[in-house]
């Protein structure tokens, strides 16, 4: 038996995870992630105004805060039949590109790359080398050897502070560290660089969706935001998005090349089987054919056997969450019967339920998404790839990785952000044919049931709804970190994440940083993953869709 | 005088020009109830102190809202309040360190800096069947704020959540869910706002480091220079309540004017906070700039209080 190493709190997540592997000759031999938390949203949503329920399930999580608010909307606009008008359509599209822009920027420079950038070695680089070296990777507007001298000025300030704050006590000096000086201190000045213009990029929310975090601007039927259609309204959130744009083409894509130079052995690395997109950003109202992010589902790594995905094969087991029960459901029919007990990995340990779909775990989020578009040749997607993986001189095969996971994330930046230009022009296009529609009425039917499917930051994501007598009787949500953080399932398979861990190699089992890359680079948000639960009564909860 | 001249040396290196930033200075100095006179004193609060204050930022039942809500914040720069004007020392979102070691920087602030340092609270606690539905390193949330609130000099509930419950409290409030002044019966400076405009944590920190005194609060702990007055009182939409000019469909003719939104279900009058002074993301709107509805989300229980949302208040 190995050597047990548990990492709790994982910091630089959303939410309260723990995760415990067991290393044996230097290597992950066993692994177990840990949701430890609830709140009970779903229990909250009983009985409730239908018209509320989005506006509650935002609410599960500030960071990826449109994304649960756009696919409860979905749900309860399938439950009470209504389509919305082009205009609105396209604004929800615009809103959701900045998320990904948003989300993806902040992912990478904010909460992941302090695991391949050691920001102590940025004090022995040489500003000069670093302008050099900036200026050969990437086109960013700032740089020279002048700014890199005041960057590492500032970093020395603080640092001879004392006072290290939240950089204090990591992994810094770290054998697994490869970037030179020069590397390390680029990127410590992008990270400061891209956590100003995170707060732009969130302007974009706010122009057409009041503020961020949680808009406040869909209403089941459409958008509010009618006075806002101007034109310098639209100009402003143009300008935003270039901005943003021109960061993530001239910064954040050569940033993850270079970077990548350094580890390319992640690409053999932190790889998982089986894949899952529901697709999103639909461009017209034919779904799930017109969606600019295609649905589909890719088992063993076989892209060229890519089918489409169909909800009616997921189940989620509870075997080894506090849950009652052994059964695998399919979430319309899912119990749930919560049942604390130990933290105990030969049985019970984890919040989060496990999905399966046909009984296998699947991987979601940007690399499921960037495969099933790529295997159903999507032209925009294969030309980001291709160039990438020419650039970086490895095989495809490296993208079933921690460095092709955070690849992707890159990739569909580029992609999602080129798009939302032409998305921009049809807006402005419908306004100079006069059609400014945002809304279309509707009446609340006595019942019904809704379900939304959509694809959003962190993967794949599911909303079901059962109204009854103009009410919400029950409330579903499967969301990303529940199929890529969930425990093992009633046949003892890893979760993704689990199964990504084993096989990584661990220099110090008292600084574990080799595990926080692969977790990381999954991007987990445990508020979102797990808010089933009435403790006392232990209630059965069914949804049930058509 | 060298204070001076350093704080100037350091706005220029920044490209931010000694006007602008005065002028932010006016802007905060304004929001927080200050006479003018205060603008250079809270300017030198953000010009370089020897010591930064340490703050230890705990996270709880919440969605994070509040955190992105700060990292939002553009007047000071959210790098500036980490790296020059605080000294974030435990903060679960940005810190580097994980695992045991995060949990030691926790101890170490906590112990090194007790009856020094701000705790800001972030989520509601867990009361119910000993808080056991949230832990962080094995303890629960209620454990390391009964240990970590108590040794803190000042306490801000940032957020509904940490203020009054929140979300998770709603109904039948499954985790017997609690704000921190509550759940550890202490006095708490309450930022409610789901989630809260970062300025009203920023002023309330200027407040503390200025005159060294927490803001007068009202009687639920909201600093009165915030949410002293009503969102009814103050919003630009004001004169169409007061002229019967409604919006009644959401996408109509009225709604494309900017009429009241009073009969789609408003909270407006009911709720108090600055949101339509201060605005969201550097100014840029609010929700009933945007043609929403303002749910009240400032305001305790609102999640009960406040809805069904689209239904006109009595």
């Amino acid at each position: 038996m190995g050597k047990r190493i548990t990492i709790d709190p994982i910091t630089r997540i959303e939410g309260h995870l723990r995760i415990e592997v067991e290393v044996s000759g230097g290597k992950v031999v066993n692994a177990w992630s840990s949701g430890q938390m609830f709140r009970g949203l779903e229990i909250i949503l009983q009985g409730r105004d239908p018209r509320d329920a989005p506006l509650f399930t935002q609410r599960s999580c500030g960071v990826c805060t449109y994304t649960h608010y756009l696919a409860s909307i979905r749900a309860v606009e399938n439950a009470v039949g209504v389509q919305i008008p082009d205009n609105a359509r396209i604004i929800r599209n615009l809103l959701h590109g900045a998320q990904f822009q948003h989300d993806h920027i902040v992912h990478f420079y904010h909460l992941h790359a302090l695991d391949w950038v050691d920001v102590v070695s940025a004090l022995k680089a040489d500003p000069k080398k670093t302008s050099a070296l900036a200026d050969q990777v990437s086109e960013a507007p700032w740089g020279g050897t002048a700014y890199f001298t005041q960057v590492q000025q500032r970093i020395k300030t603080f640092v001879d502070s004392g006072q290290l704050g939240p950089f204090a006590n990591a992994y810094w000096g770290h054998p697994a560290y490869k970037l030179p000086p020069e590397g390390n201190l680029m990127a410590a000045a992008h990270y400061l660089e891209a956590l100003r213009l995170q707060a732009k990029t969130a302007r974009m929310h706010a122009v057409f969706g009041a503020k961020n975090p949680h808009l406040q601007t869909l209403v089941v039927g459409g958008v509010t935001c009618a006075k806002d259609l101007t034109p310098d309204r639209i100009g402003e959130f143009l300008f935003l998005w270039k901005e943003t744009q021109d960061f993530v083409r001239k910064v954040y894509l050569p940033d993850i090349l270079a970077v990548a130079s350094f580890y390319k052995d992640w690409g053999g690395i932190g790889g998982t089987t089986n894949f899952l997109a529901w697709g999103d950003l639909p461009l017209s109202a034919n779904e799930p054919e017109s969606l600019f992010l295609p649905r589909g589902i890719i088992m063993n790594r076989d892209l060229k056997g890519v089918k489409m995905a169909e909800e009616s094969k997921v189940t989620e087991h509870v075997a080894h969450s506090w849950y009652e029960g052994k059964a695998d459901l399919h979430p319309h029919e899912g119990e749930t019967k919560p049942r604390h007990g130990d933290y105990d990995t030969a049985g019970r340990y984890s919040w989060l339920k496990a999905p399966r779909y046909e009984g296998q775990s699947c991987e979601v989020g940007p690399l499921a998404r960037v495969l099933v578009a790529y295997a159903r040749g999507k032209k925009e997607i294969r030309k980001v790839v291709n160039d990438t993986i020419s650039k970086l001189g490895i095989p495809v095969t490296a993208l079933f990785s921690t460095l092709g996971r955070t690849a992707a994330r890159a990739l569909e930046t580029v992609v999602i952000g080129d798009a939302m230009e032409g998305w921009i022009m049809e807006l402005v296009g419908n306004l100079k044919k006069g059609k400014g529609d945002t809304y279309a009425p509707w009446t609340m039917p006595k019942s019904g049931m809704g379900v939304g499917l959509n694809d959003v930051a962190r993967g794949s994501l599911g909303h079901w709804i059962q109204i009854e007598d103009k009410k919400i009787k029950n409330y579903q949500y499967v969301v990303p970190s529940t199929w890529n953080l969930g425990p093992r399932c009633a046949n003892g398979k890893l979760g993704p994440v689990e199964e990504s861990l084993i096989g990584t190699p661990v220099a110090d089992p008292k600084r574990p940083l080799e595990i926080l890359r692969t977790v990381h680079s999954f991007d987990p948000c445990i508020a979102c993953a797990v808010h089933v639960i009435d403790p006392d009564s232990n209630q059965v909860y069914k949804v049930k869709v058509l | 005088m060298t204070l001076e001249r350093d704080f100037d040396q350091r706005l220029l290196e920044k490209g931010i020009s000694r006007r602008d930033f005065m002028k932010y200075c006016g802007f905060l100095t304004a929001t927080m109830g200050l006479a003018s006179s205060f603008v250079p004193r809270v300017a030198e609060v953000f010009a370089a102190p020897k010591q930064r204050p340490p703050v230890i930022w705990l996270h709880f039942a919440e969605c994070t809202g509040c955190s992105e809500a700060v990292l939002r914040s553009m007047y000071p720069w959210i790098d500036e309040l980490v790296l020059e004007v605080l000294s974030i020392e435990y903060h679960e979102t940005i810190m580097a360190a994980a695992g045991h070691q995060a949990e030691d920087n926790l101890r170490m602030a906590t112990k090194k800096y007790e009856g020094e340092f701000i705790c800001v609270v972030e989520g509601a606690i867990s009361t119910k069947d000993n808080g056991v539905y949230g832990k962080i390193g094995g303890r629960t949330f209620l454990e390391i704020a009964d240990d970590v609130c108590r040794k803190a000099k000042a306490v801000i509930a940032l957020g509904t959540c940490a203020a009054y419950g929140g979300v998770q409290a709603a109904k039948p409030n499954p985790g017997g869910y609690k704000g921190v002044g509550d759940a550890l019966g202490i006095s708490v400076v309450n930022i409610p706002g789901c989630p809260p405009n970062p300025i009203n944590l920023v002023g309330t920190i200027a407040n503390y480091l200025l005159l060294g005194k927490l803001p007068a609060v009202d009687d639920i702990g909201r600093p009165l220079f915030a949410y002293g007055t009503s969102i009814h009182d103050q919003c630009p939409r004001r004169s169409h309540y007061e002229h019967d000019e409604f919006v009644e469909e959401f996408g109509s003719e009225e709604a494309k004017q900017g009429f009241c939104l009073y009969k789609m279900g408003c909270k407006g009058p009911d709720t108090y906070n600055n949101c339509p002074i201060a605005k969201f993301n550097d100014g840029t709107s609010w929700p009933v700039e945007a043609g929403h509805p303002c749910i009240g989300c400032s305001e305790p229980d609102f999640w009960d209080k406040m809805s069904p949302f689209f239904e006109a208040s009595e």
